[in-house]
């Protein structure tokens, strides 16, 4: 009743809370309909063009840059390689960062002073620019004064330099290494708050019905845990799959195209050599790829999660 | 007996190893970035040798070589203005917006907040090449304005995800008050809601902030000379025609990550915690 009046009290002075809800939810979603929105369904409608500036020609193509993408091998050479870059370092970022949260929740469980040293420096990979970190890493990847091989020459691990770069896998492992470098840290993090959310209170009953630690971790921590690893996951796919400065700047997609991921591909298409159709309809495939494995994970985790959630 | 003592005793070397790799993960994360100082500081010669570890004579040559290059503060200072900008667009207008989506009768909004989410998630470069059209069919290409409501507008979905989960948290009656007491919503928002949310709306430009700081492929894209390059981009295009002079790199670098790395780390708390509450809630 109460907030009845209150409508009623606003309308007679001219403006209704529905129209304040439009005035005060508009120009944020007309900024995001304008510069995201609009552009994602422009991606779409340029993939059925030919639309080539430099000579002029802007055409309806039909289906035909789809046809183009389906044979054209280096499209497909881009697919693997961000499968690979994406399977990689998305799993090493989920092992190595639950890793870290638990080592984190066990040995500094109640040490604040130290949680926030650690916390720290957990945080300053995710703040790093990517960009600077591609031209830190390039530095520390060096064939001559590159760090990395002056530590594996000096505790024996490698006899003589490696040059990390000039090899396509070697590129892309080491692009990984990067990744993992950035994001794992933070993963960590979020499995951490994850694992804070666990109540203490069921490990000690676990353990007094006498499981051991692995059970524990097993059947209790790992199924409580699920959301936010499946989040974690989902994040981290996204942004694995649409990789794009680190390896620009890192690789600049090679040597030859060993490197090129989809994103890569997609941005010379389009702006180096100025194919807007055909950038188009990689951009669309990409998005379509994305769309697909955040669809995947849902469905395949669906189970697990209404377990949980019942 | 025994058997206590020697669980106490593996566990006491449990935790050492634990504390061992803790330190061990630590300094992987802030090594590369420490490194990067160091060289920064390193004279040329001792750049192209391995020992010395730490310069034997710092130098500060490279930082000035890199403030020399006419292009970098002015990146520095139109990466600042871009942040700056975007920062304030997308917390002024996601504020509005979220406070709208939690308190006020809006239609469709579990669709909205569902479309707003799904933008945050296609990758940049699926949107890219009609942006670019847009931008220039607007007049706006090699403009910061154009970065400033391209970055507002992508962080727009982070920022009305965290302060709608914000706002909802506000008790209703504040509000209800506030109106009842013949304040407008614009008025409610400003006296009663605002000074509340203090706290997410920090974290929420501090988040935009950051990432606006660090994007990339816009800042790639719709700039085209120095007058609107930021600073990643800057540091992109930054290598010598033939050789790549690695200490004013460095320094360069340095000087690009600096204001975000500290921006982190003195807000540590509030950041993780901006960060990990919207994910673990989910």
């Amino acid at each position: 009743m109460n907030g009845r009046d209150g409508h009623r009290g606003a309308s007679r002075r001219g403006i209704s809370e529905r129209a304040w809800g439009a005035l005060f939810a508009g120009p944020a979603l007309f900024l995001v309909g304008l510069l995201a929105l609009a552009p994602l369904l422009g991606a779409v409608w340029l993939s059925f063009h030919r639309r080539l500036p430099i000579f002029g020609i802007s055409e309806f193509a039909g289906a035909r840059n789809y046809w183009l993408l389906w044979g054209d091998e280096r499209f497909w050479a881009a697919c693997r390689t961000t499968l690979h870059f994406t399977g990689l370092s998305v799993a090493a970022e989920l092992f190595l960062g639950l890793g870290l949260a638990l080592l984190l929740d066990r040995v500094l469980n109640g040490r604040a002073a130290e949680a926030r040293w650690v916390q720290a420096a957990v945080l300053i990979p995710w703040a790093v620019p990517t960009v600077v970190s591609a031209q830190m890493w390039s530095w520390l990847y060096h064939p001559d004064y590159g760090l990395l091989n002056y530590l594996l020459q000096a505790t024996g691990l490698v006899s003589s330099p490696i040059n990390w770069l000039d090899d396509p896998v070697r590129a892309l492992h080491a692009a990984v290494l990067m990744d993992v470098w950035k994001t794992t840290p933070f993963a960590a993090l979020l499995l951490l708050a994850g694992l804070k959310t666990i109540p203490r209170d069921l490990y000690l009953a676990a353990r007094a019905d006498g499981a051991g630690r692995w059970a524990v971790f097993r059947h209790l921590t790992l199924p409580l845990l699920l959301p936010v690893i499946l989040i974690v996951l989902v994040f981290r796919t996204m942004d694995a799959v649409r990789i794009f400065d680190a390896v620009y700047v890192l690789t600049g997609g090679g040597p030859g195209n060993g490197t090129e991921t989809l994103s890569i591909y997609a941005y010379k298409t389009l702006f180096q050599t100025l194919q807007f159709g055909y950038g188009s309809t990689l951009a669309t495939a990409m998005f379509l790829v994305v769309l697909a494995l955040t669809a995947g994970y849902l469905l395949l985790l669906r189970r697990h999660l209404r377990e949980i959630a019942s | 007996m025994t058997e206590g003592r020697s669980h106490r005793g593996t566990n006491a070397a449990k935790v050492q190893i634990g504390r061992a790799l803790l330190a061990l993960a630590c300094v992987f994360c802030v090594g590369p970035a420490v490194w990067q100082a160091v060289t920064s500081l390193k004279p040329d010669a001792e750049l192209i040798r391995l020992p010395p570890l730490l310069p034997g004579e710092p130098t500060a040559s490279h930082y000035r070589a890199a403030v020399g290059e006419p292009s970098l503060p002015r990146a520095l200072l139109n990466s600042a203005l871009v942040a700056t900008g975007a920062t304030v667009l997308a917390v002024g207008l996601g504020g509005l917006c979220s406070f709208a989506l939690a308190r006020l009768p809006v239609g469709g909004k579990r669709a909205i907040l569902a479309v707003v989410l799904c933008a945050s998630m296609f990758p940049p470069i699926a949107v890219i090449s009609p942006l670019y059209l847009l931008v220039r069919a607007l007049g706006l290409r090699d403009t910061l304005t154009a970065l400033i409501l391209t970055h507002a507008a992508y962080a727009l979905p982070l920022t009305v995800w965290i302060l709608t989960s914000f706002f909802r948290q506000i008790p209703t009656d504040l509000y209800r008050a506030a109106r009842v007491d013949g304040c407008s919503p614009w008025r409610a928002l400003a006296l009663v809601i605002l000074p509340l949310a203090r706290p997410a709306l920090a974290v929420a430009a501090l988040l935009v902030f950051i990432f606006s700081w660090n994007e990339f492929m816009f800042a790639l894209t719709l700039t085209a000379s120095e007058a609107a390059r930021t600073a990643p981009v800057a540091l992109a295009l930054f290598p010598g025609l033939h050789e790549i002079p690695w200490g004013d790199l460095a320094a360069a670098s340095v000087l690009v990550m600096a204001p975000v790395v500290l921006l982190a780390v003195l807000f540590q708390r509030h950041l993780v915690a901006g960060l990990t509450a919207g994910s673990v809630k989910g």
